[in-house]
């Protein structure tokens, strides 16, 4: 087996032996999903939002806020712990590329939120009635998108932090607005225009509102995509610039 | 040909200088050591020579790979235990076997090695778990995975008690015999007597002597130090009298004699002579020890 497909499944195997790590980063949102659909309102069509239900409304959001949880929670504090504790100084004496340890982590990421967003579709569809994606392949690269955005961010909390316990405080201190502007306390559709153009430039408004577009059936809008990509390319290369191995 | 080679390195860290013009060669199959007190430079000298620091002057090469130039070739043939590095708590020893191995081109059948470490019945277990000396066995294991020909081992006896030390010890001298050559940085005299073919003694950043270890004895003074209990009171006269005999103190009841060349033959004859017999007779010969002192102009551990 290549180096890669080896990390990636021994990254898997010690992430499932964190249990306090995999509640927050894979379970935490289903739960969350799960309790915003036992409440009777939330089932009920408002008129304001054009008929729609508040969990319509809401699944997309929790989909997003998981994905900043696994980023910011899990995956910045396990890099930055496995600096910490000099596992990384280790891999860099052998002929593994710091990119090849990178891509493993994403990778073994990537799967777990693939994982948990199936779980979440499922259960929105078979509890509470919520469509499932109408345009499949645009949610999907839409979900990657926002995924690959986050998880950039999560390295390079990592990158910066000094430490493993800064990481998660940086974490949590990036986490709360980018979950705001997903619309978490005041969904989008109520925001006023400021606010919602100010959404429409983070990773999570922008991934929000596409995640919508998609269940509804249509491609998600060119300029949510752009904010995603320059998220991605941007985070990513200034994670890359700061990485250190010790 | 040399495996190692180190031509008049310098490494700085801001305005300090660790390592200061240092050339050596390590020939293939040697157990080379660095022996120098602790803050002499022998981990930065070897991180250079693992590419993990980028020296500011001097060239390395390894088996004739420009250390900084391919990194992944170099870490193809060399590996490398570290001071303070770990692994994962809940990675199992198998695991990190496995896992380690499949960086490696060619690497080397991690079960037998594992055998080899005595680490077999450990198999399952994660490293959290594991004592000092399992840990440190455990990375001696990951730095020969991958068949290297050169494996670095940096304090690699540190905190492991007397007996786990000599296990050691013997292990170092089976991975020689295995064709691994083999850097040694250490601090413990008897280590570097023991294991080491050749020594080089770092010391503030520059390499003060090389040589084998019992050349670097034989660069001190020869003299002997005989001490022993007389029957008798003896006249130091009849002691100081001999050419062989340098200087006579009295230390308590013993009496202690330097001197040099056949000087126990020549004391211990005037002795008999005049009555005396010497109880607890004991004749310190120079140690390495005393080659770091005359060297460096102190000891090794209170450095």
């Amino acid at each position: 087996m290549s180096a890669l497909t080896k990390l990636t499944a021994t990254e898997t195997r010690l992430f499932l032996r964190e249990p306090i790590v995999v509640f927050f980063a894979v379970a935490f949102a289903p739960i969350l999903l799960i309790i915003l659909g036992l409440i009777p309102s939330m089932r009920e069509p408002v008129a304001d939002l054009g008929g729609v239900r508040m969990i319509d409304v809401y699944l997309p959001i929790v989909v997003a806020m998981g994905i900043a949880l696994f980023a910011l929670s899990g995956l910045s504090q396990l890099f930055a712990s496995y600096r910490e504790k000099g596992v990384l100084r280790r891999l860099r004496t052998t002929p593994v590329k710091p990119a090849t340890m990178i891509s493993a982590q994403l990778l073994m990421a990537t799967i777990m939120s693939i994982i948990t967003l199936i779980v979440m579709l499922a259960i929105g569809k078979a509890a509470f009635d919520v469509d499932l994606p109408g345009q499949i392949p645009g949610y999907l690269i839409t979900y990657l998108l926002v995924a690959l955005a986050m998880f950039a961010i999560g390295l390079l909390v990592a990158a910066l932090a000094p430490s493993s316990r800064s990481a998660s405080a940086v974490g949590s201190l990036v986490f709360f607005p980018l979950i705001f502007f997903a619309g978490l306390w005041l969904p989008r559709a109520a925001m006023n225009d400021t606010l919602r153009t100010i959404s429409d430039l983070t990773p999570l408004g922008a991934g929000v509102q596409a995640l919508q577009d998609a269940t509804g059936g249509q491609w998600p809008q060119a300029m949510h995509l752009v904010v995603l990509l320059a998220w991605i390319i941007a985070a990513g290369a200034l994670a890359a610039r700061y990485f250190r191995w010790e | 040909m040399a495996i190692i080679e180190v031509n008049d390195l310098v490494k700085r860290y801001g305005e300090h200088t660790a390592v200061n013009g240092v050339s050596f060669a390590v020939e293939p199959g040697e157990i080379f050591g660095i022996l120098g007190p602790n803050g002499a430079g022998k981990t930065t000298t070897v991180e250079c020579i693992e590419a993990l620091r980028e020296p500011d002057g001097g060239a390395i090469t390894v088996c004739g790979i420009d250390a900084r130039g391919d990194t992944g070739e170099l870490r193809q043939v060399l590996g490398a235990q570290l001071q303070e590095s770990e692994l994962p708590d809940k990675l199992r020893v198998g695991e990190a076997m496995e896992l380690y191995s499949s960086f490696y081109r060619d690497p080397a059948d991690w079960r037998e090695l594992i055998e080899t470490l005595n680490l077999t019945a450990k198999l399952n277990a994660p490293f959290g778990k594991l004592s000092g000396g399992q840990k440190q066995r455990l990375s001696i294991a990951l730095a020969l995975v991958g068949n290297p020909r050169v494996a670095v081992l940096d304090e690699v006896t540190t905190g492991l008690d007397p007996q786990a030390r000599r296990d050691a010890w013997d292990l170092i001298e089976r991975i020689r015999d295995r064709g691994v050559t083999i850097l040694l940085v250490t601090h413990f005299m008897e280590e570097a007597e023991r294991l080491c073919d050749r020594l080089a003694v770092i010391d503030a950043g520059r390499l003060v002597a090389l040589d084998t270890p019992a050349g670097l004895v034989a660069r001190v003074d020869e003299r002997q130090r005989i001490r022993f209990r007389p029957s008798a009171p003896v006249d130091h006269r009849l002691l100081t009298a001999l050419p062989e005999v340098t200087t006579v103190e009295r230390a308590g009841h013993q009496l202690v004699v330097t001197g040099t060349g056949n000087v126990l033959l020549a004391v211990t004859t005037v002795l008999a002579r005049n009555q005396v017999t010497a109880g607890d007779l004991r004749v310190d010969q120079t140690t390495l020890d005393d080659a770091f002192v005359a060297l460096t102009g102190r000891r090794l551990l209170d450095a």
